[in-house]
């Protein structure tokens, strides 16, 4: 059996999934200020009772990192950057504790500018003594020739706690993003380590020593182990937890909008074929746009417990949210009260949502039911165009070879999965506005941490060839080799490949069912004099995000089992 | 954090599947390294600068510019329906105020290809800017429109578009025709009598710098653009005077294109030429781009820049500094030296030899225009080409006058079907092409 816990802003959700579905659920309050608690508690209870040697491990989707960040309460990181030409690196200056330096590489891998050691090693000794422990450093085009920031790391390596080489953390090119997310990384590095070291300690005491992994933000896992030193790539993972635990329930050919529609915000995915879209570049947090890889999401600000706003005799919806539905003692009415009216929703105060809604009813001249169905329409277009805004950003990606142009797959989304609270009401409006089939995932209530103790471990790797130069590279990997010139792009796939089960294979996956994949195989002749003289080959793989093995019998039990 | 002080568009497609040949200049790897360079820059990401997708001209778009022999289809390929429609996504941006500015990063480039178009001439088949300022025409009303062309080559395929064209400002700068393909391009190559000086070239002599270029800008083009008052600037904005080229002998640099553009202001910029691919266009191209968005680009500096080693001779200077008297002094007699060659003519006749160089193919022109002080006149073109191909081509200008636009009519008609395999009707009055075949 596998533990999923998700951390979730007000609530904590744990369960224990196997052969027999979903075996045990529990919701916790989460206490922000004590997260550690919050998830040792929901580990507890989760295993009271239940014999560990049954675990095989844990899957854990925490807002540890991402909420140090966004509430700023990280120890300083320092960061050494060197330009070169090109824009100001000024511009992306991350705190006080950000050196520029000399020395440049440029787009080919080219040494322009050497790096000076003494010049290193000043900024090292006034890093020091402004207390900082954790730095990052980051050449612009380190992706291509790395020696310059393991050189500068070499320099600083004695003086500080840990070191964070750029092209380590992302072979992807995008110098400014880059740097924040080497910054990240290094800032929440000492954080995340303590966090998950308490924990493997805390269970070990109480005889739980089972494998801890950690939820990334692409819907993919990591061995807590592997973790250690790219704890950036934890950022954000609440989002991926519930779109993984929406996936078994789409249709195995099908492009699915995945909506999970909360009280305060509706978060939306695409799964093509149960595949979810992974976000171009990386994720956004705060003021850092960074490179580590997201599925693709996209979040608007209405949900049940949105306010409903009169403007003339048109009615929108969100997006601020002044508290629950007064149906719940709010001060303002909501779609949620609207669904009272209705008598679709139960449980709270009908007569204080009939209240909120007879202005809007008087207002439009309608009475209080037609008011309270007009606004439900307008809470399900609203969604239904903001998930036609989605696909058509997504579609407006642009693309490089005509190729991709002429034969350019545009999404076309063939259905709709809902989960969260008020899912279930909104099932029927929205395929009548979308014309699409809508269902609801099953026991959404846990989607998320059943998507959580579902995900399978996932990475990537970048690889760059130059045969006229004669070397392959893997920047991420520290691997380089020699080649000789007519190295072909078949042999680099091979190679890639090589490097991608390895680095699974530090990450914890499956072995025996490892799905790869070419995100990335261009291959250029390099012309110099009007004669060929090499070969450019750029290979980006990946082992995709999807749901371990025999997901199937978990996910069939769960879709038959009752909903929660 | 950085923002762009105007918002700007890139459209930006290398064509990564499309080559001239494996070792022409105009092949996969051209723009390989400006994309390294303006992905690692993070470019895209930068608040104010957007990227669009280049969207497909359709034929129609083509066919308000050229007259292709037999068809679109057998003289362009998808990657040129992309890099003109590229060019049109962000004009469609620009008039729905979506961007202030933008530019279209793409291949293959166009300046050379004429309104006929048999094959292609100097790695041009489709004139891309043309297409543009058509559609721009065609569907936002625009009226008067800048082009001006900062390619080391001269532009001769938009001059030939806009020979008659007394709305469009052609200005050509580029390295003196006595050295450089195609070999045209002097000061008195000034338009059709009924267009007179709004087409006016500055051959600039090999090895002109970073002074010369800025100089020609300041002080002979902004001084026209003031007086002709276009609703909309073009730069045709090739990168081959870069003193790395490889094709070409001028001494201009990254930071020299970048302060051409900040003073140049245009529109719309597209690129042209350009085939130091990993010297020169990876800093070109992202000077261009900060300048265009208003953002600091004084860092920005290609291996090997040295401005003393650049600098331009004394006699170089002097030369410009002629030059650009002579065609300022041309601009302010346009209106005289149309006169004179309007003279007492009914019609203004031009013979012409065209050389497509890529396609090694041959074309003679005889060409017709009926002399107007109404519209940029009617204009018939008669091609024979060594392609085995002769065609008669009828092109009634936008605000033709009603006896242009009858005469047009008459022409298309009355053409022998048997003497040519094609008989075009380019009317842009109410952008309408039609054609007959040979009977
Ligand atoms: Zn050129
Ligand atoms: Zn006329």
């Amino acid at each position: 059996m596998i533990i999923g816990l998700d951390v979730g802003g007000t609530h904590t959700d744990v369960v224990l999934v196997g052969e027999n579905g979903l075996k045990r659920h529990a919701k916790i309050p989460t206490d922000t200020a004590a997260l550690f608690e919050t998830v040792l508690a929901g580990l507890e209870k989760i295993t009271e009772n239940i014999n560990i040697g049954d675990i095989s491990h844990a899957v854990l989707s925490t807002t540890l990192t991402t909420n140090a960040i966004v509430q700023n309460k990280l120890p300083p990181a320092g960061m050494i950057v060197s330009g070169g030409p090109g824009v100001n690196p000024e511009a992306f200056r991350t705190n006080q504790y950000y050196y520029i330096t000399s020395g440049s590489i440029d787009h080919s891998g080219r040494e322009i500018q050497p790096v000076d050691p003494d010049e290193i090693a000043a900024i090292a000794a006034k890093l020091k003594d402004q207390g900082i422990r954790n730095v990052g450093v980051v050449g612009k085009f380190s992706t291509r020739n790395t020696a310059h920031e393991t050189r500068i790391a070499e320099i600083i390596a004695p003086h500080f706690d840990n070191v964070f080489p750029g092209h380590k953390i992302s072979g992807h090119l995008n110098f400014p993003r880059r740097i924040h997310t080497t910054f990240l990384n290094a800032s929440v590095y000492p954080l995340h380590k303590t966090f998950f070291e308490a924990v493997k300690t805390s269970l070990e005491h109480k005889g739980i020593t089972i494998p801890i992994y950690v939820l990334k933000a692409d819907g993919g896992t990591m061995a807590f182990a592997a973790s250690i030193d790219f704890p950036g790539q934890t950022v954000l993972s609440g989002p991926s937890a519930s779109v993984m635990g929406s996936l078994a329930f789409a249709p195995e050919k099908a492009e699915t909008i995945v909506m999970d529609i909360g009280g305060t915000t509706t978060d939306m995915a695409v799964l093509i074929d149960r595949v979810p879209l992974l976000a171009p570049q990386g994720i956004e947090l705060g003021r850092y746009k960074t490179l580590i890889r997201a599925l693709h999401s996209y979040s608007i600000g209405l949900g049940g417990d949105s306010v409903i706003r009169l403007d003339g005799k048109e009615i929108t919806i969100g997006p601020e949210r002044n508290g629950p539905a007064m149906a719940y003692g709010g001060p303002t009415p909501t779609p949620t009260d609207a669904l009272f009216v209705l008598g679709r929703v139960t449980g709270g105060d009908r007569e204080k949502s009939a209240k909120g809604i007879q202005p809007i009813a008087d207002a439009l001249g309608l009475n209080l039911e037609q008011a309270a169905e007009a606004v439900f329409d307008r809470t399900c277009r609203q969604i239904m165009a903001a998930a036609r805004h989605m696909i058509e950003e997504i579609n407006r990606k642009p693309v490089y070879t005509i190729k991709e142009l002429l034969k350019g797959h545009q999404v076309k989304p063939t259905n709709i999965l809902v989960l969260g609270g008020p899912a279930g009401h909104f099932v029927e409006r929205l395929a009548d506005i979308s014309g699409l089939p809508v269902a609801t995932v099953p026991a959404w209530s846990v989607a998320n941490a059943v998507g959580t103790a579902l995900s399978r471990a996932t990475c990537e790797v970048s690889l760059f060839a130059d045969t006229q130069k004669g070397f392959i590279m893997a920047p991420e990997e520290s691997f380089s080799q020699p080649v000789k010139v007519n190295f072909t792009s078949q042999e680099a796939l091979q190679i890639g490949y090589q490097l991608l089960r390895q680095k699974a294979h530090k990450i914890g996956a499956d072995m025996d069912s490892l799905e790869m994949d070419v995100l990335e195989e261009l291959e250029f002749n390099m012309v110099r004099g009007f004669r060929m003289t090499g070969k450019n080959i750029r290979i980006k793989l990946q082992v995709k995000p999807g749901l371990i093995r025999n997901y199937k019998t978990i996910t069939d039990k769960i879709a038959a089992g009752a909903a929660i | 954090m950085l923002e762009a002080a105007y918002k700007t568009g890139l459209v930006f497609f290398p064509a990564f599947d499309w080559a001239i040949s494996d070792t022409h200049p105009e092949r996969e790897e051209r723009l390989l390294y400006t994309q390294d360079q303006v992905f690692e820059e993070g470019l895209f990401d930068i608040d104010g600068i957007t990227e669009f997708k280049a969207e497909l001209a359709d034929v129609r778009d083509v066919r308000r510019v050229h007259f292709c022999v037999p068809d679109e289809e057998r003289v362009m390929t998808e990657s040129h329906f992309i890099s003109a429609g590229g060019a049109i996504t962000l004009a469609k941006a620009l008039m729905e105020k979506r961007i202030e500015r933008g530019f279209a990063l793409v291949r293959p480039p166009g300046h050379h290809a004429m309104r006929m178009v048999h094959g292609n001439r100097g790695f041009c088949n489709v004139n891309n800017e043309a297409v543009m300022v058509e559609f721009l025409r065609q569907t936002y009303g625009i009226d008067r429109v800048a082009i001006i062309d900062t390619d080391c080559h001269h532009g001769d395929g938009t001059q030939d578009i806009y020979w008659h064209d007394p709305d469009t400002l052609f200005i050509s700068m580029h390295q003196d025709g006595r050295t450089l393909y195609p070999g045209s391009g002097f000061t008195d190559e000034l338009g059709g009598p009924n267009a007179a000086g709004t087409t006016l070239n500055i051959p600039l002599p090999p090895h002109t710098s970073e002074e010369g270029f800025l100089f020609v800008i300041r002080e002979v083009v902004l001084p026209i653009l003031e007086e002709f008052k276009p609703d909309l600037i073009i730069n045709s904005a090739g990168q081959d005077n870069h003193f790395t080229d490889p094709i070409t002998n001028m001494h201009f640099s990254a930071q020299g294109y970048a302060d051409l553009t900040r003073i140049l202001k245009p529109d719309l910029a597209v690129l042209e030429g350009g085939y130091s691919i990993e010297g020169a266009l990876p800093y070109i191209n992202l000077g261009i781009i900060l300048a265009m968005a208003g953002i600091d680009y004084s860092h920005v500096r290609e291996p090997g820049y040295d401005l003393e080693k650049l600098r331009q001779s004394p006699q170089i200077t002097k030369i410009i500094e002629e030059t650009g008297k002579t065609v300022l002094q041309n601009w302010r007699q346009r209106e005289i030296i149309g006169r004179h060659m309007k003279g007492f003519n009914k019609f203004a006749e031009r013979r012409r030899s065209i050389f497509y160089d890529t396609d090694g193919l041959h074309e003679t022109q005889a060409e017709t225009l009926r002399v107007c002080d109404e519209c940029g006149g009617a204009l018939k073109i008669a091609s024979r080409c060594d392609s085995g191909f002769q065609a008669m081509a009828v092109h009634i200008p936008r605000k033709a006058c009603k006896s242009c636009k009858e005469l047009g009519f008459t022409w298309y008609e009355s053409a022998d079907a048997r003497s040519y395999d094609f008989i075009f009707l380019q009317n842009r009055t109410d952008d309408t092409y039609v054609e007959r075949k040979r009977r």
